[in-house]
């Protein structure tokens, strides 16, 4: 019989809204980070780093481009005889069919899935948190405590504590009380949304609650677990973890990396971040080009100036042209003279000659104040800027743009284009 | 296609002075994030050839550990493959490779087990693109028994290191001189030759019976008259490494625009293993002028006309300055580097200063301890 002591599910259905036009059309997952990786490749790496070579990866929210990338699985090594990577998104039954309506929902429909492989302990992972962890040693860690339920959790400052689910634990690191975004918190471990659950625990809970709306981890299954007075523990973790859940945490994230030894380190031997490459040739830098505390990936071709910038593969950044303290995604054109400051250019975006992108004084949103409260300007996938235009700061562009949208060849910080249907 | 592939990669060549010691010319790294086969192997592949033997012997490790997989070609397929053949002891044979025919002699039930009509024969140190099936249409076409791509060499090239050729008006070869003391022709033997798979198979065996093993005297120069041979003229970029000189102007064209546009960006790409690599860092200190810059790499000083393979650390204040920088070397600070090429996984030690001198081009081999300065 196939026996796999652990399995991971990775949550990797959600839209990730507060990425804004950057996931228009991919899933968060899905989102370019670091250059050449994808925000997934983070946990589907410690997965195979950590020795868990099954893993189920749950997609709901525009697949294409994730399933594209996992493929069978060949970057991580997930391409196995028995386990590997598997692809679950929701499907049709006999009697029903539903969407994943919420994280322990997903699960509890994938329920044969987990079965099938006789699992002691399941690991629940979701795909967007930037870090390196050993899942094996969480694992001991469970298994020291005989625990039903270990939950990651981290330190994190107490003015801070209350956007985050927090756990208040006793001094053997066993959980006495969740609270929820608190106002006033009871202590400053947050929970990362990493869970080991005993197998039976965890098939018990969902069966229970499967009737349960939106059923979700963080506000059904763990408290259902602790009602019913199982032993819940908490795993303090210390190293890099980054949720890159908002424009502005992702544009830190990625600028952290061009530090001189960036905390979070991917030019260590160990505990290797692997991804789909793409067979690219090396990256040119022309003679009139300038490039400094940069990244930069495969394949580019750079005769601007590069400041400060993360700047994937396969970009090409011509003459004249300037980019500082900016994210430019695979593919992307800039074409001469264009000054981009401060922005996320996503794939395949091509912007026209002499722009100025990103410059200005900061102004509200008027699409989002929720999504877009940070300096920066974010240019969608497959989006084209014309020549000559002006570009503010906290602005959302998405398609393909004409002068004609550019009032005076302008648009003022705060404001955005959006245009349905053009991208293709 | 119609054809299955048999690549010559077992040579060495003692004009690549010490860059031989370590690897034999088809694993030789080119332009930033290749290695010479890698060219063969995709044209093989582009040309839907799927069926591809690599002859190794010397020195081959480095070559077998780059065609461990067989997947970045996309050779691992249900139909076909790539498949490595080293010389191997056998009931009737005891000997190395004494010659390329040799080589394909030993590996005869390759050929024998195959199905398709026709084979290419090419090598595995050349720097290239080419569509074979249109050498096979042209073989069909006149009816040839044997084609040989020819290239017509620049003006000031030497001609006397290849096979010279001379050809008639519908061009066939009426002359085929192998390493002559004075070539009386431009046009060159790339040594890639397209070959009916029985004819091949008797000429081998017949060549074998004799006591020969060379594929060029003892197969195609000994019935330059009797088969019909012609000749393909290859118009488009081909270099073959074989010298110190030849490898590193080969690097350093991927300077050139054109050339890089040519192999980079236009269809149908080239394809190499693929590193799990990060990528390419610049630290503030870093100046880079074109050159060309591979995955891996943190750089912290100077780097001008030069080409960086994979996983190059550039320390800081260093001046690297028309220089091939093979894969994982480490170079430590205030370091000057001119006109050389520094071999793979070398380690540098601060301080140090390297410079080829008068159009000469050094070899750069450093062991020192990695991580103690």
């Amino acid at each position: 019989m196939i026996k796999k002591e652990m399995i991971a599910m990775l949550l990797a259905g959600g839209q990730g809204s507060r990425l804004g036009v950057l996931t228009a059309k991919v899933a968060k997952p899905a989102v370019a980070f670091g250059g050449k990786y994808r925000i997934i490749d983070f946990p589907l790496s410690n997965c195979i780093n950590s020795g868990v070579d099954t893993v189920g990866v749950l997609t709901q929210y525009q697949p294409l481009r994730l399933n594209a990338h996992i493929g069978i699985g060949i970057p991580w090594d997930l391409d196995r005889n028995i386990g590997g990577v598997t692809v679950l998104p929701p499907y049709e039954k006999s009697e029903n069919t539903d969407w994943y309506t919420g994280t322990a929902n997903a699960i509890y429909q994938n329920l044969e899935y987990m079965e099938s492989f006789n699992p002691d302990y399941v690991l629940i992972l979701s795909g967007d948190h930037i870090y390196k962890m050993d899942y094996e040693v969480m694992l001991d860690y469970h298994k020291a405590n005989n625990a039903d339920v270990t939950i990651a959790a981290m330190p994190v400052p107490i003015e801070e504590a209350s956007r985050f689910g927090v756990v208040v634990t006793d001094d053997e690191n066993r959980i006495t009380e969740f609270q929820e975004k608190p106002e006033h918190p009871k202590s400053n471990l947050a929970s990362m949304g990493i869970y080991i659950f005993n197998w039976e625990v965890l098939r018990d809970s969902l069966i229970k609650l499967k009737d349960q709306q939106n059923c979700d981890f963080g506000k059904h299954i763990i408290p259902y677990c602790f009602d019913m007075g199982k032993r819940i523990f908490s795993y303090e973790y210390t190293g890099y973890w980054k949720d890159v859940g908002t424009l502005g945490s992702y544009w830190e994230a990625n600028m952290e990396l061009i530090d001189i030894v960036p905390e979070f380190n991917l030019y260590e031997e160990f505990w290797k971040i692997y991804t789909k490459s793409d067979s690219l040739p090396p990256q040119y830098i022309a003679d009139v080009s300038d490039i400094e505390k940069s990244i930069i990936g495969e394949g580019c071709q750079i005769y601007g100036k590069v400041i400060n910038s993360v700047i994937s593969p396969d970009v090409t950044i011509e003459e004249g042209a300037e980019i500082v303290d900016s994210i430019i995604m695979q593919g992307a054109v800039i074409k001469a003279g264009t000054k981009i400051n401060k922005s996320i250019i996503a794939e395949k975006v091509v912007i026209g000659e002499n722009c100025e992108i990103g410059f200005g004084e900061m102004a509200e949103s008027k699409l989002s104040t929720k999504i877009y409260a940070f300096d920066l300007a974010v240019i969608g996938e497959n989006s084209v800027i014309p020549d000559n235009v002006k570009i503010g700061t906290n602005v959302a562009i998405s398609g393909v743009t004409e002068l004609a949208d550019y009032p005076n060849g302008e648009l003022a910080s705060g404001d955005y284009i959006v245009k349905a249907g053009e991208v293709q | 296609m119609r054809a299955i592939g048999i690549i010559l990669a077992g040579g060495n060549n003692y004009r690549m002075k010490e860059l031989s010691l370590k690897r034999a010319i088809a694993a030789m790294p080119v332009a930033g994030s290749y290695r010479s086969i890698d060219f063969t192997l995709s044209n093989m592949t582009n040309s839907h050839i799927q069926k591809v033997a690599v002859l190794t012997q010397y020195n081959a490790w480095s070559l077998n550990e780059h065609l461990s997989s067989s997947k970045w070609w996309d050779f691992g397929r249900k139909q076909g493959g790539l498949y490595v053949f080293t010389p191997s002891i056998t009931s009737d044979n005891g000997f190395w490779y004494r010659g390329t025919a040799d080589a394909i002699h030993q590996n005869i039930g390759f050929l024998k087990s195959s199905h398709e009509p026709y084979v290419v024969i090419a090598t595995g140190d050349a720097v290239y693109k080419l569509d074979y099936n249109k050498v096979l249409t042209q073989h069909i076409d006149k009816q040839a028994d044997i084609t040989i791509v020819c290239k017509e060499l620049p003006e000031g090239e030497d001609a006397t290191r290849f096979g010279v050729v001379s050809v008639d008006d519908d061009g066939r070869i009426i002359d085929f001189e192998e390493k002559p003391a004075e070539a009386n022709s431009r046009l060159v033997s790339t040594g890639i030759y397209v070959i009916r798979r029985r004819l091949l198979i008797e000429l081998i065996e017949k060549c074998a019976a004799q006591d020969r093993y060379d594929l060029v005297n003892d197969v195609i120069l000994k019935y330059k008259k009797s088969k019909r041979i012609y000749s393909y003229i290859m118009k488009d970029y081909w270099r073959n490494i074989s010298t110190v000189e030849d490898y590193f102007e080969t690097n350093m064209d991927f300077l050139n625009k054109d050339i890089r546009n040519y192999f980079f960006k236009q269809y149908p790409d080239v394809y190499s293993r693929v590193n799990d690599l990060p990528p390419a860092k610049y630290n503030p200190s870093a100046k880079v002028k074109n050159s060309l810059i591979s995955s891996g790499c943190i750089i912290n000083g100077t780097i001008e006309n030069s080409i960086l393979f994979k996983k190059a650390y550039i320390g800081n204040n260093c001046v690297i300055k028309n220089s091939i920088i093979l894969n994982d070397v480490y170079i430590g600070d205030n370091t000057h580097i001119e006109n050389c090429i520094v071999e793979s996984r070398d380690t540098i030690n601060a301080n140090s200063t390297f410079i080829g001198e008068d159009g000469e081009i050094k070899i750069v081999i450093e062991e020192n301890a990695r991580y103690n300065m």
